[in-house]
């Protein structure tokens, strides 16, 4: 059971301003039903001040999820634009007298459902531009989001990250990439590579190795999620694999393949390339 | 407000007052220890024989082929580490992906450390897939294990029929039956399983006590080192008065087990139905058919699980919920992830338990105020109005 303080039971169970305002100035839509919440926020704004002037709510999510809505159309109410644009995600969970480190990605999503409307009034391009990295692909965070929300909340830690953002939270194969991010944003010392000389390997000795790997460490994995693969040739660098049952024809197939193909480059040699076996 | 309406009992139950009845003296003035060479703690000897002729009873085992462990979880844990201590050679386990995490983490903790582990698929309401059973054995499999009947939905699978066909091909097979003891009818005179797990305070024991069934014959190698206890299976001391309680709720849940089923499979049909009676868009998750009696998964689409939860918790009522949110983890749950059911129910999802001591009023009360609960989550909710399609 989560330990909530009484402002975020109060705003749970009595939520201030929900609803949707009838031809509002701005819309921000945050969050997705998969994910497990998601945010639309309306605001009024008053073009001569720049005030707003009224903020609605509707929450898809858990009782933190809402209460971190309430609050903050109720911090946003008679502020400027620009000065709501100064609340950051942590001036949300204060107002709530603090939230769960585990649940704090929904003050982040408050603050970027304000970002997005904001961005919607002024007729700005949405954040996410094409091209943009996904680091998280279960939960679609990209790297802007991240390095923004760890500089903003001075976090240094994988976990930490994760209750902020989620990322990290789901399969877990872009802990790595977390792990890259911090070191470069807090210019830690980077973990001792090994990085002796690229062992050079026969070919039989390449071909057992790359056959452990799948055997080891990529078919448990997808067996666990139902599917499977099988290792069908190495020829070079190319490596041809057959994925199978829940893998085929699955919509992250690709994504899969890229596993495995950096997975391999990592363990096996920089210049390997994956590919399915065509049928 | 009195005490709270308790409806999360596949989670954990009340102690029953003759159980606790039970424990008491080997708290307070029986506290040798059995192993000793003195009649003060002798004398428990006696005591523990008989509690494990009633533990041994609930499942029509012999007593000897009962062990006393200290919960489920290690009871599930033994069984798998035995079969590959016996097995050395084999490296296959077969299991399902909606086993308790006793089974499924130790499984993937197992697949981590080099094991083949393959977790068997269930269809969109719960049910095994036997054929894909069939097709996973092979000659280096050293175990099945899978679970009698699922804690989150309720789901019974079909244990005798997988167990016959394990028999015949001679592997070794367990279940986890911690859900399904003193709830269904279990006899393992007839039933074809090699191991059995059960758990205590599923049963109205206290938590901390377990046990594993052994079938007579079979090879075994125990799982905690150390001194002779349970006749070298099972080291440390044993728990005395929890073993006492165990034997006490065995014998409870025997008695009374006829009418409890019919209780309780009355007043869980009667919630369920009036709740998707109530509430638009809600769906049971789960083989309505062979289920367990005391358990319902009702998914409320477009609403998360722990707002629910604790909207009802304001009423005192107790149940828990396959959302991510209440996990502990971002991921919901497993079991209903690995149904298929979608993501606009998979969140909202609320698993009512019942026991022998829930009454037709908090029943009531539940269907009084559920609804309502929804129905103003919903207004909160972008997706409360939207009418998406079904998958």
């Amino acid at each position: 059971m989560w330990e909530y303080t009484n402002k975020v039971r109060d705003l749970f169970l009595h939520p201030r301003n929900v609803g949707e305002i009838e031809n509002p100035d701005a819309v921000g839509e945050v969050g997705s039903i998969i994910c497990g919440d998601a945010l639309k926020l309306t605001l009024k704004i008053d073009k001569e001040t720049g005030k707003i002037i009224d903020a609605k709510f509707q929450t898809f999510g858990c009782a933190s999820a809402i209460a971190s809505s309430s609050a903050l159309t109720e911090m946003v109410k008679g502020k400027t634009l620009d000065e709501a644009l100064k609340l950051s995600n942590k001036d949300i969970a204060d107002f709530l007298g603090g939230l769960p480190e585990e649940k704090m990605h929904c003050s982040v999503m408050g603050k970027e459902a304000l970002e997005a409307a904001i961005a919607d009034f002024r007729g700005e391009t949405p954040v996410q531009e094409p091209g943009e990295r996904v680091v998280c692909k279960c939960f679609e965070v990209t790297e802007e989001k991240l390095r923004k929300v760890i500089m903003e909340n001075h976090l240094t830690t994988v976990e930490q990250v994760t209750n902020y953002t989620k990322a990290g939270g789901g399969c877990g194969s872009c802990i790595p990439d977390i792990e890259a991010i911090l070191r470069d944003i807090w210019a830690l010392k980077p973990l001792p590579v090994e990085s002796k000389e690229p062992r050079k390997l026969t070919n039989l000795q390449k071909i057992a190795l790359i056959q452990d790997i799948i055997e080891r460490d990529i078919r448990p994995r997808l067996q666990a999620d139902n599917g499977d693969i099988e290792l069908i040739d190495v020829e070079g660098p190319k490596v041809t694999v057959a994925l199978r049952a829940m893998c085929l024809g699955c919509p992250m197939g690709g994504i899969t393949i890229k596993g495995i193909e950096e997975k391999l480059r990592e363990l096996v040699s920089s210049d390997i390339v994956v590919e399915t076996a065509s049928k | 407000m009195n005490g709270p309406i308790y409806l999360d009992n596949n989670a954990t139950t009340a102690v029953a007052p003759e159980v606790l009845e039970t424990m008491l003296p080997y708290l307070k003035e029986l506290y040798g220890n059995a192993s000793s060479m003195h009649t003060f703690g002798g004398q428990l000897g006696p005591a523990i024989r008989k509690a494990r002729d009633k533990v041994a009873a609930i499942i029509g085992a012999d007593p000897s082929e009962i062990i006393f462990t200290s919960c489920g979880t290690e009871s599930d844990n033994t069984a798998i580490m035995s079969a590959l201590e016996i097995n050395p050679q084999k490296k296959h386990v077969i299991t399902t992906r909606v086993e308790h995490p006793a089974i499924y983490n130790f499984c993937k903790h197992l697949s981590r450390k080099g094991f083949r582990i393959t977790f068997l698929p269930v269809d969109d309401a719960g049910r095994l897939s036997i054929d894909a059973l069939y097709r996973a054995l092979d000659d280096d499999t050293a175990i099945v294990s899978i679970m009698y009947a699922n804690n989150e939905t309720g789901v019974i699978f079909p244990i005798q029929e997988i167990g016959a066909a394990l028999k015949e091909r001679g592997i070794l097979f367990h279940t986890d039956a911690v859900q399904a003891v003193g709830k269904v009818p279990l006899n393992v005179h007839t039933l074809p399983v090699d191991m059995l797990s059960l758990s205590g305070h599923k049963l109205h024991a206290p938590k901390g006590i377990g046990a594993l069934y052994v079938r007579k014959g079979t090879r075994f190698y125990p799982y905690i080192i150390g001194g002779h206890q349970e006749n070298s299976r099972r080291a440390g001391t044993e728990n005395v008065a929890s073993i006492m309680g165990l034997a006490k709720a065995c014998e409870l849940a025997m008695a009374s087990l006829e009418t409890e089923i019919t209780c309780l499979s009355k007043l869980r049909d009667r919630l369920e139905k009036a709740l998707l009676a109530n509430c638009p868009d809600s769906r049971v998750n789960g083989d309505r058919e062979r289920r367990l009696p005391n358990t319902t998964n009702i998914s409320f689409e477009f609403v998360e699980g722990e707002a629910i939860l604790l909207r009802l918790n304001e009423y005192g009522i107790c149940a828990s919920s396959g959302s991510a949110c209440t996990s502990g983890s971002l991921e919901p749950s497993h079991v209903l992830h690995a149904m298929g059911v979608p993501f606009t129910a998979l969140h909202g999802s609320i698993r009512f338990s019942l026991s022998r001591y829930n009454t037709d009023s908090e029943i009531d009360k539940v269907i009084e105020v559920l609804p309502g609960i929804i129905k103003e989550l919903r207004s909160l909710s972008p997706y409360g109005r939207v009418k998406t399609c079904k998958e």
